[in-house]
């Protein structure tokens, strides 16, 4: 097994850089390099010196001892100064080691896995909860992590679970006493869990959002201000902003924070026919984005009709609103009039739409309902032709509970029967 | 001392199937039983076969065991259980006649080569170290043998309740072995305690039959055997009667005086077949409950009321039987009864149904915790099958749940163990659109024919079934037809275009085959047995192409072996529940560990990591 290091940190400038070393020859390895290693899991102060004896860095490492460490190896991490220089001269110390290499993307958390270090729905959960960049994304990772989503998915299997007991009861026990249509209570469970799932299915969009942001786009005419406001928003010259008509022709993405919600602010291109080719193309785009963003805000004249049509919860604003101190609705990014309000305004849409958010969080969440919710529809349909067709239907169903079983632990046929007993009395 | 390669204790239904299925593989094979009238004795209902355990007979049957020809002898009635519904979970049933099963049973067995019957008692094994080799007889004399089959039902601490009356014994009139049950203990193997019950036989002659429903068999008995062509006794008809409120009532008012709910019986009754006393106390707002008045035989005037076993005292029994319609005069020929026994936990056996802890002894039937003629029976041929092929020192046979019923059935027994008696049901088999009673052969004549336990006979016929299925599917594949072409034929699909073969058009809801032969007229000698197949294959066929992912994927982690010995303590994160669970079941592969109860899918990473580092340390 080799022995794989990696900066721990994220690249670039820092005070503190953190390179991380796991496998059988760590121990060894931060020996050569920094002298006798502190007790385990204490930290000490050691200057790191190369192969020559130059010194490297002033660094805290901390020594853990296997199997009690994030990987379950032996493991040394290194504080280093966080700069380029030392960072990639520590790094390119320790690759001269054998059976020793830069780590691959996500190894450390594989070999904790596959030590036992962290079960899989914990390695789920701690890559969302680090991703985590605001209030509302902690909170719903935390929402994953602690099982919100497994009690509904066990909620729905076991209404499914109860539609499967009704139709086996009747294959199983066809000589015997059983209720002889059991199809107005199947399809009642059926279509129960099928619009819930479908409910769940639309949420995950929101859910997707809250995870990797709220798309805001700012739309109107060339030279109504919109790279203004957007400055004016992120609080730095992101846009570049002239007299010119026509400035801004791709699409410019700012990234923050918004009373706890992850927003992406989009300036686009003024909506305009142009003979400009490069301009039309940023036109079209801008008109492409901005309908698929979750929220738009519209710089516009009163009565000015633009390329883009508002919905119901889009915001328009009356454009450089210094010239029109009487207008309520003016903004202003030159003076910062209505910047604040505008803020409030888009917090109060999108934390309106972050609560109608799913619990499932992740594509896989995503896939596994929309196929049950597939098979749960074929069963219904064949359910209603008949109990000659239960066969089939109740083939439909098993896929349809498989599908949850990818999400929550798994069915025996046990559940099933144990459903039947407790509801009939069978037997001859 | 005497010598055999196999040798097999107990002739009832895994007993004889066990030493029939070794004889066939060509081992010097004994049956050895206390009296040759016990072999083939149905001491329970009447009946062979119904929904899954249909599948079992025909699966038995495919191999060519004798269960299903034997029963087809003695039929009486015969009913194809959910005719209405999809193919894939109709179960033939029969009544059978119980002296003619017995009569054929017993034939079929003496007419074996290689297998000899020798009746005496069974009182001890013969062991070198762990491993059995042999059996001693209660007149002293020795036999050794290669392979031993137990199956001897109920005899382990059998007790026999009558009411407030217990005995020990097996079955009523049998005896229970004390030495040899002394020996099973000193194997220390891990075991439960299960009950069954029986209802009283009635006099038929004291029964109205003209005031009550009837229930006669099918027009066109659909028989077991792939190899039968028709029925060989007289056909009956059964009878139908209630329990109502006044049956109820005397129940209710005598509960205590029942050996169950007086608190005599300790041991887990099966849910599905609960005494009358259970149906009272547990549905109490269910004021009927239906009882079939099935014969005994067609000479026979004992029957067998199915619906009403107990364990109340023979004169509350009396009392009840004569509250129900057209049993006002009837006469008890013997009383109800349940019996308790102990079973060996299933888990301690592999998947040949040998002890992993005691070499060369095999268990099948009851005693595994299982119930029913069928489940014991094809448990019976796994036995005798692994059996003679260990005698042989040939490779194990494994059925997988991918492909049989006796698959799921040795699968739930072997990784899951019993909580009650276990009986097979078709929604055991997750795969049962392919599983189906039709088509057992299909599935296993051709593994039967490697093993070598099929004869001649049956492969001659399998053969030209396989070769004509061919033949009309082949030609039903290549011919493609367009939607017109079709609608000219008088098969009305949507007008899209697309070019279909007969097989596409087949599969569509509520097609028939007879409907495709204007299209394939050369197809019009096929005969309707190969017809009927390949419709119900074709009306499956996109399920079967989505189940064939699944038992991909089974394949798959089947194919991840767990080594014997493998330490589950060892494993960090896994759950001290699941570490118990794992290393009492001892899994044999990763399909099998993902089916324990309680198993989850952190739990399976963790055992398949474990796995793999092992198996990356061993390469390395």
């Amino acid at each position: 097994m080799d022995t794989i290091f990696a900066q721990a940190t994220a690249a670039g400038r820092a005070g503190v850089s953190v390179v991380r070393l796991s496998g059988p020859r760590a121990h060894e390895i931060a020996t050569q390099i920094a002298g006798p290693l502190p007790k385990s899991r204490r930290a000490a102060l050691r200057l790191l010196k190369d192969r020559d004896g130059d010194v490297l860095d002033q660094a805290l490492i901390i020594g853990f001892t296997a199997p009690n460490s994030f990987t379950g190896e032996d493991v040394v991490e290194f504080q280093l100064h966080g700069s380029l220089a030392v960072v990639q001269a520590c790094l390119a110390l320790l690759s001269t080691f054998p059976e020793t290499r830069l780590a691959e993307p996500g190894e450390f958390t594989r070999r904790a896995l596959e030590n036992q270090r962290l079960d899989l729905a914990q390695v789920e959960g701690l890559a969302d909860l680090i991703e985590a960049e605001t209030e509302a994304q902690r909170k719903q990772a935390f929402r994953v992590l602690s099982g919100h989503l497994g009690d509904l998915v066990e909620g729905w299997r076991r209404d499914l679970i109860r539609a499967a007991a009704l139709l086996e009861a009747t294959i199983d026990f066809a000589d015997e006493d059983v209720p002889i249509d059991v199809t107005p209570e199947v399809d009642g469970l059926l279509s129960a869990v099928s619009s819930a799932l479908d409910h769940e299915i639309s949420g995950t969009r929101i859910a997707e959002r809250i995870r990797n942001g709220f798309e805001v786009a700012i739309v109107g005419a060339p030279n109504a201000g919109k790279s203004t406001l957007l400055n004016a928003l992120a609080g730095r010259e992101a846009a570049i902003t002239s007299e010119i008509a026509g400035t801004t022709r791709d699409i410019i993405e700012v990234r923050m924070d918004l009373g706890g919600l992850p927003v992406t602010l989009l300036d686009t291109a003024g909506l305009r026919q142009s003979d400009d080719m490069v301009e039309t193309i940023g036109v079209d785009r801008a008109v492409a984005r901005a309908s698929q963003a979750d929220l738009r805000v519209f710089l516009a004249e009163p009565n000015e009709v633009l390329m883009v049509t508002p919905l119901a919860d889009d915001i328009i604003l009356r454009p450089k609103g210094d010239l029109f101190p009487e207008d309520a609705n003016g903004i202003s990014g030159k003076t910062g009039r209505g910047i604040a309000t505008l803020i409030e305004r888009v917090q109060l849409v999108l934390t309106r739409k972050s609560l109608s958010a799913g619990l499932a969080t992740h594509e896989r969440h995503r896939v596994a309902m929309q196929n049950s919710a597939e098979n749960l529809e074929k069963a219904r349909l064949i359910l209603l032709r008949g109990a000659d067709h239960y066969d089939i239907a109740s083939e439909e169903l098993r896929s349809a509970i498989r599908s949850l079983e990818v999400l929550v632990g798994r069915i025996g046929v046990e559940n099933l029967l144990d459903e039947i007993f407790s509801s009939f009395c069978l037997g001859k | 001392m005497k010598h055999f390669e196999v040798i097999v204790i107990g002739g009832g239904h895994a007993g004889a199937e066990a030493a029939h299925a070794a004889a066939r593989m060509g081992t010097q094979t004994a049956l050895v039983t206390m009296t040759k009238d016990g072999i083939g004795v149905m001491s329970c209902n009447p009946a062979i076969g119904g929904l899954g355990k249909g599948h079992l007979v025909r699966e038995i049957d495919a191999l060519d065991g004798v269960m299903g020809r034997v029963a087809d002898k003695a039929g009486i009635q015969f009913r194809l259980l959910n005719r209405r519904k999809g193919p894939a979970v109709q179960g033939p049933r029969a009544q059978a006649d119980r002296a003619i099963y017995r009569a054929e049973m017993l034939a079929e067995i003496i007419q074996q080569e290689n297998l000899t019957i020798i009746e005496g008692e069974v009182i001890d094994f013969l062991m070198t170290g762990q491993r059995i080799s042999g059996v001693e007889l209660a007149d002293g004399q020795k036999m050794s043998a290669e392979s031993v089959i137990l199956t001897t039902g109920t005899f382990l601490r059998g007790v026999i309740h009558i009411g407030d009356i217990s005995r020990s014994g097996g079955r009523m009139g049998d005896r229970a072995s004390v030495k040899l049950a002394d020996r099973m203990d000193s194997f220390d193997l891990p075991m439960g305690r299960l009950k069954t019950g029986t209802p009283p036989r009635l006099d038929g002659r004291t029964i109205n039959w003209d005031i009550l429903e009837s229930q006669p068999g099918d027009e066109e008995p659909v028989l077991f055997s792939f190899l039968s062509t028709s029925t060989d006794a007289p056909q009956i008809s059964c009878g139908i009667t209630h329990t109502n409120e006044k049956t109820h009532a005397i129940i209710r008012k005598n509960l205590e005086r029942s050996s169950m709910y007086g608190g005599h019986i300790d041991g887990v009754g099966p849910r599905y077949c609960p005494s009358i006393e259970d149906k009272v106390v547990r549905f109490a707002d269910k004021p009927s409950h239906q009882v079939f008045l099935e014969p005994e035989g067609a000479d026979d005037h004992t029957i067998y009321p199915n619906g009403i076993s107990t364990s109340l005292p023979e004169d509350v029994q009396l009392e009840y039987i004569r509250s129900m319609k057209g049993l006002e005069d009837a006469v008890i020929l013997q009383p109800g009864y349940a019996i308790e026994y102990d079973y060996v936990d299933p888990r301690a056996l592999k998947a040949t149904l040998e002890l992993r802890d005691v070499p060369g002894l095999y268990l099948a039937g009851q005693i595994n915790g299982t119930t029913g003629y069928e489940e014991a029976a094809a448990q019976g041929l796994v036995a005798g099958l692994n059996a003679a092929l260990n005698a042989q020192g040939r490779e194990p046979v494994i059925f997988s749940r991918s492909q049989s019923y006796i698959g799921v059935m040795i699968d739930d027994l072997t990784t899951r163990g019993v909580s009650e008696p276990y009986r097979m049901f078709t929604s055991r088999a997750e795969f049962r659109l392919s599983l189906r009673a039709d088509n057992a052969d299909q599935r296993l004549t051709p593994i039967g024919l490697i093993l070598g336990c099929v004869g001649a006979k049956r492969e001659l016929a399998f053969s030209a079934k396989a070769a004509e299925l061919d033949r009309v599917v082949t030609a039903l594949q290549q011919a493609t037809f367009t939607p017109k072409e079709a609608m000219q034929a008088g098969i009305s699909i949507s007008q899209d275009g697309n070019r279909r073969s007969a097989y596409q058009l087949l599969s569509f809801p509520d097609m028939t085959f007879e409907q495709i032969l204007p299209l394939l007229p050369e197809l019009s000698n096929t005969s309707p047995q190969i017809a009927r197949q390949i419709e119900r294959d074709a009306l499956y066929s996109n399920y079967l192409a989505r189940q064939q992912k699944d038992i991909d994927v089974l394949r798959k982690d089947e194919a991840m072996k767990i080594p014997e010995g493998f330490e589950y303590s060892d494993l960090v994160g896994l759950s001290n529940e699941l570490k118990a669970k794992l290393s009492a079941a001892r899994p044999e592969n990763l399909a099998q560990a993902a089916r324990i109860d309680g198993m989850t899918p952190a739990g399976l990473t963790l055992v398949l990591a474990r796995l793999r580092r092992d198996l990356e340390k061993r390469s390395a």
